[in-house]
Order: C-alpha cells, then structure tokens, then sequence
C-alpha cells in the first residue's frame, strides 16, 4: 500500500519552501487552517495577508501586489472562489496579472460538507478565462512541485486541490512533473484514459482492471486542464483511436470537454466521459460520493467498453 | 511632483472639460457626467501631489492612481493628456478600434494608467494590494482611489473598506466622488446610502467632507490626506454630476449619453471656448 496524503499538504508544504522568494505573499479568506497557507503565516505572518471572509477583497488585494512586483499565492476553497469569479476575471486575467488561486476542498471527493461545498464547475469556469492556466494534480508530491514551478510561469492561475487523502504516484519522480505536459502512468495501445486529481487512482485501478479482461489501457495524469498537452493527445489518439476522460467534475466544461473541444477540431476519435452528470452531491463519505456519481473505477471499465465498441 | 498654482489648476481642469465633452461627442458614446464631477479633483492630484514620470509610466515608486469608477475615462484621458502620458492626438482614439483610450481606463492600452477597470466595487481593493505592496518594500508611495458614490453600493466595497482599516494602511487614500447620479437615476431614487461620512467612520477611516469644485478646499484636502499616517482616510467630495455644462449639470440622462452636435457647441461657448 502507497503512502497516503492530501494534496493540500502538497501546496502548503510548497508555500512553506516558497519563503526563500521575497516576493512571494500569502492571502488568506479565513481558512487557511484547512487550505495549508497557515504554515506559511507561522513562518512569516508578515509576508501573509488576512483577507478575513471576503473573497472578492481578496483576489484583487492579490492583484494589486501582483501589479507591483509581488507574486500573491491565494486561497479559500474550491467552491468560495466562484463568488469572485468577476474580480477574477476582470481584475486579474484581463490585465494578466500573475495571482495564483488555490481553490481547496474541490469536487464531491470533498464529502460531508454536502453538496454546497462541493464545486463541480471551478475547473469549467476558469478555463474559459484567457491567460488563466488550471491545474488539477493527484497527489500530494505533484501539487507540491507544480506549485513551486508557478513562480516562474509569469501567469495567473487557478489550482484545484482536495482535502481528503490520496495514494502518493510521484514519489522519487520529481523529474516527470511539468505544468502544460501530461503524465502517462500506464502504457497500452487500445484506449487512452485521460484523468484528473482522485479520478487518476481510480482510471490506474480501471487499467489493472480492464488488463485482466486483455484491455490494454494507456491511463494519463492531466494536471494541467489549461493549457491542454495537445502533443499528448494527438499521440493517444493516433495510437489508441479512442479516449475515456475521467473527473471529480462536472462531464460540462471540465477536462472531459477541454479534450473534447480539441479532439473533435484535430483527429475525431470516440470518447466517453466520466464526471458528474449535471446533477448536485450530497452529504456522504468521500468514496460513497465518487460511487453516487458514478466516478469508481467500475464506472471507467464500463465507458471504456462503450468507447471500444464505438471505435472504427 | 508638479505644484501648479490654483488658478493654473482651474484652468487645467476646464481644458479637460473641453476634452471630455468633444471626446464623447467625436464618438457618440461614452460618460461626460461622471468625468466632468470628478475632474476638479483629478487636476488637483495630478497637479499638486501625485509623484510620477510621464516619461517612465512603470518607475516603481510613483504613487498609484486607481480610477474605480473606469466609465470616467475621459476625464481621466484628460488629465494624462495634459500632464504627459499620452498625446492630445491621443485623445481622439477614445472608444476607437486600436486606440490608447479603451472604453474604461485600461493598464494594457494606455500608459498611466495604474488600474484596468469596468466593473464597479473593484479598484479598492486593488488599492488596498497596491497600499500593501508599497509597505512590504518599505516604499513612501501611496495609492490613490477614487470612487463613485453609487459604486459604494457594491458590497466588496465594504470589504476592502473594513479590511483597508484592519491593516491600518495610512498609505490608502480614497475620494468619493459624490455626485449624486448612477446609470438610472438619482441615487436617492436607487439605493439611498443616507449617512455616507458616518458609514466610514464606523469603519475606521478618517474621514473628511469637501466641496469637490472647489480648488482650495481640494487642495486642502489633499494636504490633509498627508498629515493621516496610522489608518486610511476618504475625502467625501460632494460634486455635481456633469459640472460646468448647464444642461448636463445635474441630469442623469448625461451619466452615459453624449452632446450632440449643437450641444456640443453651447458646451464649448459655456467652457470659454471661442466660437
């Protein structure tokens, strides 16, 4: 058994690491305890920003330091984002100002809490911004170093990260982790499945499963929604000829409709998504919600027949 | 830092008054109203207090002017066209395809230009990130905001207002332009904000009332905002919306239509423009 953590550690742990650069600042929206920003504030409460609960303060407060030579990291979670969508919009991907927003406690994996907590759309809305780049990792070591790489990438960002915890893929693997390229974690020539954060666990589990059956699955870790690894995709879809997509997101918009979108414009293949089905959660566990979604490993095996018979 | 005198300040601001009314009658479009309330006190930074290198718009320790309410633009343009930012040509590309002069001021197209705005309830907070920037680099610029008094009806306002006192930014000035007039109607009419001063007091701003067509009192004023270093401070300016064009003073219709041609022509007669 792997080890397991939450990729919100992974971004805590990178903002800690990020202190070195002095021109890295934190704002918080009251939850930094539960998004990992709160190490950083131990370690240099004055280089972190309270923001107290106002999202919409928050984000521009970032671009204004973003303005001035500063290189804000916000964060709340997942679904709070979305009350500053304008401000995102307007105030920071417009004048391409690089805030990078951190939206935690992402997608029905989030549990509990139910279904006003649990943001299906993040994913879907930021992706429609220009110069916005979204980022959607699966273990807590890939967050921790995609995290690290935004400094550099001189572009606002939006990253997913989830609170419940996950089996470590990249340990000893720093190398293979690079905002914009997409991982392939299993190799085989009959379907390409092209997953994002926990549902990357559950596509591996559906390629041991559908190997069993002689289905050779080449199983992708696409952390980064935008900008889309079209080289990786023009590659599957010439040596696969079909693609299952797999989300804890909406199947409208997301990465399902980001792959979509492009392979429908370059090499139409047939493709089956998985995500949830335009329909709001509920309170459960995180595991009896990908199961009400219908987002287990069962449910990848099943679009992966569907996807093979349709295929030419 | 330029010093004009008063009277130099007064006649800036009635060239730009000029401007603002063949701007928005050269392209049939745009805000006259809120430009011509808000210009007064435009000159009056722009001429008395504001530190910036028109010849170096990015020089990192200018003060910030984040104009809010971006619909008044051409008062804005006016203004930058007369300190050096941009040319008087310039001006003539307001609302034109490829033109410096974008419908509300934006950082991308046009130098000076500190604040890409449009939506209202926004440029406070980007001057609260700004105020924030400046004492992380131990920096003495200050960040300057102006609002409209309708704006004050968003709530992220709110927001960066209790969050601007909680961070005690001294560096964090705001002027109202208060001019009594949003898009639809009087504000009254829309949403009465009754006791304005007394709403930022309890907020923890230091708050002062002007005339905001007065130059000394806005001079005044802007002296004060100097002498308050421990928390942030307003200027509630009382302005008439449309100053200076009698049948655009105090008309809502002016929020957002432009004089036609003949209007155009009595607007210059009244602003002393030969004819």
């Amino acid at each position: 058994m792997s080890r397991m953590a939450a990729t919100r550690d992974g971004y805590g742990e990178a903002l800690l690491e990020l202190v070195a650069n002095p021109k890295v600042v934190v704002l918080e929206a009251d939850l930094g305890k539960s998004t990992k920003s709160l190490h950083f504030r131990n370690s240099h409460p004055e280089r972190t920003v309270s923001c107290g609960i106002g999202e919409q303060n928050m984000l521009l407060i970032g671009a204004g330091l973003a303005s001035s030579g500063f290189i804000p990291f916000a964060s709340t979670f997942a679904i709070f984002t979305e009350r500053a969508f304008e401000q995102m919009r307007n105030g920071i991907a417009r004048p391409d100002l690089a805030v990078h927003l951190c939206g935690s406690h992402g997608g029905t994996h989030t549990g509990t809490d139910g279904s006003s907590a649990q943001s299906i759309e993040d994913l879907a809305i930021y992706r429609t911004l220009p110069n916005v780049v979204v980022i959607h990792p699966c273990d807590d070591i890939s967050t921790k170093e995609l995290t690290m790489q935004l400094p550099n990438l001189n572009k606002p960002s939006y990253m997913r990260t989830a609170r419940n915890k996950t089996p470590v893929l990249y340990e000893d693997r720093l190398s293979e982790i690079k905002i914009g390229k997409g991982i392939e974690l299993t190799s085989g020539d009959d379907v390409a499945i092209i997953a994002c954060g926990v549902l990357v666990h559950e596509s591996i589990r559906a390629a041991e499963i559908l190997e069993e059956n002689g289905i050779n699955a080449t199983v992708v870790d696409m952390h980064t929604i935008k900008p889309l690894d079209k080289a990786l995709i023009d590659k599957l879809s010439t040596k696969c000829g079909a693609i299952v997509t797999a989300e804890d997101h909406s199947v409208i918009g997301g990465l399902g409709g980001a792959v979509s979108e492009y392979v429908v414009s370059s090499n139409p293949i047939p493709i089956e998504k998985i995500g949830v089905n335009d329909r709001f959660g509920e309170s459960a566990e995180a595991d009896e919600m990908l199961e009400i979604m219908g987002l287990k490993s069962n449910n990848i095996v099943d679009a992966v027949h569907r996807v093979l018979s349709r295929k030419s | 830092m330029v010093s004009k005198t008063v009277s130099e300040l007064e006649e800036m601001a009635r060239r730009c008054r000029v401007e603002i009314c063949k701007m928005t009658h050269r392209i049939q479009a745009g805000h006259p109203g809120g430009s011509l309330s808000e210009i007064d006190i435009l000159c009056g930074l722009y001429g008395r207090r504001l530190r910036y290198r028109p010849e170096e718009p990015d020089w990192n320790d200018r003060d910030r002017f984040i104009l809010s309410k971006g619909h008044a633009s051409p008062g804005m343009y006016a203004v930058l066209a007369e300190v050096g930012f941009i040319s008087h040509d310039d001006l003539k590309s307001y609302r034109v395809k490829g033109g410096v002069c974008q419908g509300h001021v934006d950082s991308k197209w046009c130098p000076g230009v500190d604040f890409s705005a449009g939506s209202l309830g926004m440029g406070l907070s980007f001057g609260l990130g700004c105020a924030i920037a400046a004492r992380l680099e131990g920096s003495s610029r200050n960040a300057y905001v102006m609002v409209g008094d309708g704006e004050i009806q968003e709530g992220s306002i709110w927001e960066a207002a209790m969050a601007a006192a909680h961070h005690e930014l001294g560096n964090l000035k705001l002027f109202i332009d208060c001019n009594g007039i949003q898009n639809d109607d009087f504000c009254d009419a829309q949403m009465r904000m009754f006791d304005i001063p007394a709403k930022w007091r309890a907020f923890g701003w230091s708050v002062r009332v002007i005339d905001g067509h007065d130059m000394n009192e806005i001079i005044q004023a802007i002296e004060w905002m100097d002498t308050v270093q421990d928390k942030p401070c307003v200027v509630i300016a009382n302005t008439v919306k449309g100053k200076g064009v009698s049948f655009m003073e105090n008309n809502p219709a002016f929020h957002g239509a432009a004089p036609n041609d003949a209007q155009l022509r009595q607007a210059l007669i009244e602003l002393g423009v030969e004819q």
